[in-house]
């Protein structure tokens, strides 16, 4: 190995070191399992649009893709577990594989078509394939249920021992479980030398190519690792609140993975999990008496955030918590 | 079939008009302005106002609806959207998606989540045969009226002054800014300009569209394909890529079932798209 591969592997090993503060927030996750019963469905929620979140964070915080149509994903994951759940076998794992098998696939496809073009037809093309998917969702209520949602999942015990319960404390833990594990994955991923390549290719997509970058293979490899995340985290609701309905593939969906992942700042994976945290919680509070109002405060804290810049928050956050670290 | 050609094209058209405030805040000044349907719905609710509480004829809530929302994309252009011009394109996301959810929760909150009707007046209902051809007046008033938009708007930017000024300040706002034109006003005009149009759009488009508090959701999807399958080369191409959504989707709906149409109009965009990443009239750069 020459000294400059050395500094640039120290460096990577750097990154990718393990810090206290994150290990006492995955301690913490997982001792809300211990909780006594009565806020696990809402944690639940909070994992899973955590997951959705991280998904998200890996094309736009480290790619720079701009979706409008990260539910495409999410809804394909949800009926395809839904599906297999209802028609195959009612395993959860195996819901969870053929999810996130279903959504890849989509994501594979669909890259080809965000490769091109400005943000502005990146825009429009996801939101275009989460609209089309919409659709094509309404259109076959044969198979989906149409705007009734598909009803009549029976999921089976999780590993065949645990039962999902009427508290929500196994579809916490299995949803937590899916988090973490994939977390790791994302983890290692972004910390590598891909990870790397696709922060050069967000900051100046020439330059990188121009660095031998293969620029569209990246990209096409981190657009179907994003897909197969939201397809997990789409699994994960269909099967711990056994129903699947279209809200799974609407634009309010894609729009409160962004506003949460917005929330905690994009481009360092811990921004969509703390930002699931907040938005849930304040989704709660504030959506108890009126859904409108929870849409007002939602508008007026995204108008707000992009006057003020996303930059000031997320940096104050990151900011924070760096020096959190540093002592 | 000449029939649904002809709704078509005066779907089209009224999309047009809808969309052509978008085509130049989006098109030429680069902003992305998921919002500009709030603005369509704001003229759309005064034209209902007007019409059920003071018993305003329609014909005169037009040109209200136009004022109003121009007023409101005034103000609002004043107050926000010029701190937004030039940031990151995701920023401006974030910004028009928020003031759409603002806009969808006051307006429900304020006028109800339920869907608003008018009453057109007599003499534009019913339908009649032209050339051996059946159409609805209503929809000939349309074409008529928006087709008349669509030329002097043209003809407003190629050959008018203000035109020119517009054109230079989006190709270099600094350079135009050194020539002496007042970027920061001809923008502001030409945004409310934009505004009003769809104000205007969404008065006429109450008939046909229907209004509730979802609309600028519903629709910014239909906003937004115009603009970006028209390419950002000025009207024209907006102009032509309403026309062919029109009948897309009148067509569409018709000749497949009403689950089935709704997808023509993706298909087109996505394979628009495809060929053509800048949109069917892309500027030579």
């Amino acid at each position: 190995m020459t000294g400059s591969q050395t500094v640039a592997a120290q460096g990577l090993a750097r990154r990718a070191r393990w810090r206290v503060p994150e290990i006492v927030f995955w301690v913490v996750a997982f001792a809300a399992l211990l909780l006594p019963p009565g806020k696990h469905l809402l944690l639940n929620e909070v994992a899973i649009l955590a997951l959705f979140a991280l998904s998200l964070d890996l094309i736009l915080g480290y790619a720079g893709i701009i979706s409008l149509g990260h539910a495409a994903f999410f809804g394909t994951g949800a009926y395809a577990a839904g599906l297999l759940c209802k028609l195959v076998t009612p395993d959860p794992l195996a819901g969870l594989f053929v999810a996130i098998a279903a959504a890849a696939l989509l994501g594979l496809l669909t890259s080809f078509l965000v490769l091109r073009g400005s943000d502005l037809t990146r825009l429009m093309v996801t939101l275009g394939v989460a609209l089309v998917l919409h659709e094509a969702a309404n259109a076959l209520p044969q198979w989906t249920g149409g705007a009734d949602g598909l009803q009549g999942m029976v999921v089976g015990p999780l590993l065949g021992r645990f039962e999902f319960d009427l508290y929500g404390r196994t579809a916490y833990a299995y949803s937590l479980a899916t988090l973490f594990v994939l977390f790791l994955l994302a983890r290692r991923i972004v910390n590598a030398p891909f990870g790397l390549s696709l922060m050069a290719i967000r900051r100046n997509t020439l330059r990188a190519s121009a660095l031998g970058v293969p620029v569209n293979r990246r990209l096409v490899a981190v657009y179907t690792l994003a897909a197969a995340y939201a397809g997990a985290a789409g699994a994960l609701l269909a099967q711990t609140t056994a129903y699947v309905s279209l809200e799974v593939l609407e634009f309010q969906r894609s729009a409160d993975v962004l506003l949460a992942l917005i929330i905690g700042g994009a481009g360092w994976l811990y921004g969509g999990l703390a930002g699931a945290i907040v938005f849930k919680i304040l989704q709660d509070t504030l959506s108890s008496n009126a859904p409108q109002f929870w849409m007002f405060w939602m508008g007026l804290f995204l108008v707000v955030l992009a006057l003020v810049g996303r930059e000031r928050l997320s940096g104050g956050m990151r900011g924070l918590l760096a020096r959190v670290i540093r002592r | 079939m000449a029939t649904i050609l002809f709704d078509g094209v005066a779907y089209g058209m009224l999309l047009f008009v809808l969309a052509c405030g978008l085509a130049v805040t989006l098109g030429l000044m680069n902003f992305v302005n998921l919002a500009h349907g709030a603005f369509a719905m704001a003229g759309g609710y005064v034209t209902v106002i007007l019409m059920d509480h003071w018993g305003v004829p329609f014909i005169a809530c037009l040109p209200l609806a136009f004022a109003a929302a121009a007023a409101l994309g005034f103000v609002l252009e004043r107050t926000l959207y010029q701190h937004m011009y030039g940031r990151d394109h995701l920023d401006q996301v974030l910004f028009s998606i928020g003031l759409v959810f603002m806009a969808v929760a006051i307006t429900d909150y304020l006028l109800g989540s339920s869907q608003r009707n008018i009453r057109l007046p007599d003499w534009l209902q019913g339908r009649r045969e032209i050339l051996g051809v059946n159409v609805g007046i209503y929809r000939s008033f349309l074409i008529v009226l928006c087709g008349a938009l669509a030329v002097g708007l043209q003809a407003g930017l190629v050959r008018t002054r203000f035109g020119s000024r517009l054109r230079a300040a989006v190709d270099d706002a600094r350079v135009a800014r050194g020539l002496g034109i007042p970027v920061a006003t001809v923008f502001a005009a030409t945004f409310a300009m934009g505004s009003g149009l769809a104000g205007l759009g969404g008065a006429l488009g109450v008939e046909l569209l229907g209004l509730d508090p979802y609309f600028p959701l519903k629709f910014m999807i239909y906003f937004l394909i115009v603009v970006t399958v028209g390419g950002t080369s000025g009207i024209i191409g907006p102009f032509v890529a309403s026309l062919l959504l029109g009948i897309a989707d009148v067509a569409g709906k018709y000749y497949l079932s009403s689950a089935l149409g709704g997808f023509v109009i993706y298909v087109v965009l996505i394979v628009v798209l495809l060929l053509r990443p800048n949109g069917l009239f892309a500027r030579a750069r």
